[in-house]
């Protein structure tokens, strides 16, 4: 793990020297097989269904080539979804549906069937009807909504893809410790907050989504100032979150989710770049009492890279009260360049998991202000130090 | 408790709000029972026509709500039914002044008259979710014990709120009467007709911009189910009625088949009540909230202790939208057939491709 080498090794596949990642565009879906056509035809692991069905896909790469051009377009547009939430969201009443176009040989019952056969073994035919697929879900209104607004189809197809490009191209993030992070039952996942806009919780859960072995949703609370504005509300719920406040923290982990807590909310996003790094006041702790009622573990989180993507050289407060929000901003970027100060630098990230915190045996002391406080601190410490541990892994903010 | 009777069957119930849609097919329910001995129905107002068919067994009675003392002490009643709430403001019964005066003031003579009657061993009320109020600090979903933060704007949701104040004072005073509060979800079905059944059966449905309230409603047959067991069995509590659950807003118009047009949030209260005193559209701020907010309630404590479960929001929305197919703008069907033809093409096209090159 401490490696440097190592750790590059393992999550890059990418010659490491490339200083922009937005520079490959082949990247772009995910999918590094289509640079590669050489490995075609030995199918791609990851698709077995398709490789079972039609053994021995010989189809010489070039002729492909214009074809596939075209429908990618096409798919990059439409957001196709990950093939791994498809299998997952086929209910059984879609299944019918979704067969036909999923580019198999049509079967005897399906009515008209495709004029054209497809090519077997494309692996874009599948995207496009996926996609098509999706939108049709969506516009029919197929799919399932939790009672906390929670819609998986949703994140799974637009709002994690899109996040990834973020977390992975541009922010280059290795997270370590994912083990720490329960396969089931309930969590308490305790982060510190940075970076001016509170992009880190978005960051965390798509990471630790994509790298959990059991591809886990991590389920945030976010502060109530989230849920009064319009469109950013609804992002907020349909991806998992929900109002901070004990009863949805506790409803949450009861219901054997893992949660997501910044406790120190607006300090933490809002402090200036001279106190990055330096973890602000944990609140009431309430956060503890939720995890003590449920006898949740706490999984105390470090986030290195957040506090470089805006750093924060003022804060204009007399702006901030006339337009009712915690601070504004000023950044080496920020109002001076308009739209274009909202791109975040790229930094790098490193994600740290700490070890569990057990708190099953403390169930009594919930209302115990004491010990509610002194395990605040205690989760507090322990992202203190592995902060530090991280930065003295990372001389350089925008190193690669 | 009434000496020499089991808990259970009543012998002597009255419903009130017989007039009106759920009044009738409760009171018309119960008359069906035959462990109940007698069924009154109370209205000050005859009963709809269309309803007088299904009030054949149902013994009715017209008279104010502030005359009920009378008849609670002479006819020996033991339950009351009570379900005579306007939830919209009616202009033909005085507006938002006739709806409060219904709401509140015939719940507080009702509840006067219940207090003196000696006999009375329950009391059932109809109350509904709206008494949660609405506030952007709400947890996601509901319980029982939910305090309102914030006091809602709506008349309905303050209606409700009072009356719950009332029943609470109540129970207080006559701890022997078995008093039951039942907070409704919004009623869906094939046969409902409400602000939002009306408001779902357009073919072009407003939202509000940027907002995709999470809603639960509860099928009416369910809620005669409810209110029946109430009247049979002892559940003295207050219970969330409500389909488990939950439809996003913009879902429920896409299952509909429905289009949605985002309105901006500034100044939508008032746009709604400058329609509303053109004469159409009927929102109120009951509903604006409703559809910023949204509203979902946890029901483990009726199912618990009611051994029922109602069906789910989105299996009572179905039953609504097969009766409601009129208004159907895109079908199932439809997408169904584009997401095919765009397949179909995309395929031509590739094959074309091939075959030049």
């Amino acid at each position: 793990m401490s490696s440097p080498e190592e750790r590059r090794d393992a999550r890059y596949d990418v010659p490491l020297g490339v200083p922009d990642p937005d520079a490959e565009p082949a990247r772009r879906n995910g999918h590094r097989r289509v640079t590669a056509p050489a490995a075609r035809p030995a199918a791609p692991p990851d698709e077995p269904d398709t490789s079972a069905d039609e053994p021995g896909v010989p189809g010489p790469a070039t002729p492909h080539q214009p074809a596939k051009k075209t429908v990618a377009k096409k798919t990059v547009a439409k957001k196709a979804v990950a093939k791994k939430t498809v299998a997952k969201k086929a209910v059984a009443q879609q299944a019918t549906a979704d067969e036909a176009p999923a580019g198999k040989a049509p079967a005897g019952d399906t009515p008209p069937g495709p004029s054209v056969a497809d090519r077997p073994g494309d692996h874009w035919d599948r995207k496009v009807a996926q996609g098509l697929a999706f939108l049709r879900r969506r516009l029919a209104g197929d799919y399932e909504v939790d009672e906390f607004g929670f819609d998986p189809d949703l994140t799974d197809a637009v709002v994690h893809p899109l996040v990834r490009l973020l977390y992975r191209d541009w922010f280059r993030t290795e997270v370590s410790g994912i083990e720490h992070v329960p396969d089931e039952g309930a969590g308490l996942v305790v982060g510190n907050h940075s970076g001016t806009v509170a992009i880190d919780a978005l960051i965390l859960s798509t990471a630790l989504h994509d790298r959990h072995p059991a591809h886990r949703y991590l389920r945030l609370l976010g502060a109530d100032l989230v849920f009064r504005m319009p469109v950013v509300s609804e992002i907020a719920r349909k991806t998992g979150g929900t109002v901070a406040c004990n009863p949805d923290a506790e409803r949450l982990l009861g219901n054997g989710e893992l949660v997501g807590v910044f406790p120190e909310g607006f300090k933490g996003v809002g402090k200036l770049y001279a106190d990055r790094y330096k973890l602000q006041r944990f609140g009431r702790g309430g956060f503890v009492s939720a995890a003590l009622r449920t006898g949740t573990p706490i999984v105390p989180v470090a986030i290195v890279g957040g506090e470089e993507i805006y750093p924060m050289l003022a804060d204009i407060k007399p702006l901030a009260r006339l337009l009712k929000l915690p601070y504004f901003p000023v950044t080496p970027t920020f109002p001076w360049l308009g739209p274009l100060g909202m791109v975040p630098l790229p930094s790098k990230w490193l994600i740290e998991f700490c070890p569990p915190i057990p708190t099953a045996h403390l169930r009594d002391a919930a209302d115990d202000p004491l010990v509610v406080f002194n395990l605040a601190d205690q989760v507090r410490e322990t992202i203190q130090q592995t902060l530090h541990k991280l930065l003295e892994r990372r001389p350089d903010p925008f190193g690669p | 408790m009434t000496p020499g009777d089991t808990s259970g069957a009543p012998g002597v119930v009255v419903v009130t709000g017989v007039g009106r849609w759920l009044g009738a097919h409760v009171a018309a329910r119960l008359a069906a029972d035959e462990r109940i001995e007698r069924v009154i129905g109370v209205d000050p107002a005859p009963p709809n026509p269309e309803l007088a068919d299904l009030l054949s067994d149902v013994e009715l009675i017209r008279l104010d709500l502030d005359s009920l003392g009378g008849l609670l002490l002479d006819l020996d009643v033991d339950t009351v039914v009570h379900l005579a709430l306007v939830t919209a403001p009616d202009p033909q019964q005085g507006g938002r002044a006739g709806m409060k005066e219904q709401n509140v003031i015939g719940t507080m003579q009702l509840l006067a008259a219940a207090q003196r009657a000696p006999r009375l061993r329950k009391l059932v009320v109809r109350s509904s979710t709206a008494a949660y109020g609405v506030s952007f600090r709400d947890p996601a979903v509901f319980t029982e014990e939910t305090e309102p933060r914030e006091v809602p704007r709506g008349g309905f949701g303050r209606d409700i709120l009072d009356i719950e104040g009332y029943v609470r004072g109540f129970r207080r005073r006559r701890p022997d009467v078995t008093a039951t509060v039942l907070r409704f979800a919004p009623f869906i079905g094939y046969a409902a007709d409400t602000t939002l059944t009306r408001y779902f059966s357009q073919p072009v449905v407003p939202t509000v911009f940027g907002r995709d309230p999470r809603l639960q409603f509860v099928h009416f047959d369910d809620a005669l189910e409810v209110l029946h067991r109430s009247v049979a069995e002892d559940h003295p509590g207050t219970y969330n009625v409500a389909g488990p659950g939950v439809l996003s807003l913009s879902q429920a118009i896409r299952r509909a088949g429905r289009v949605a047009v985002p309105v901006l949030e500034p100044g939508l209260a008032g746009v709604a009540a400058i329609a509303r005193s053109l004469g159409f559209g009927g929102y109120g701020l009951d509903q604006v909230d409703l559809f910023v907010h949204g509203r979902v309630v946890d029901t483990s404590r009726l199912e618990r202790e009611y051994g029922f479960t109602p069906r789910s929001t989105a299996a009572a929305f179905d039953d609504f939208i097969r009766a409601h197919h009129g208004g159907v703008v895109v079908t199932r069907d439809q997408l169904a057939a584009a997401e095919q033809l765009v397949l179909e093409s995309i395929r031509q096209v590739r094959s074309t491709v091939r075959e030049r090159s």
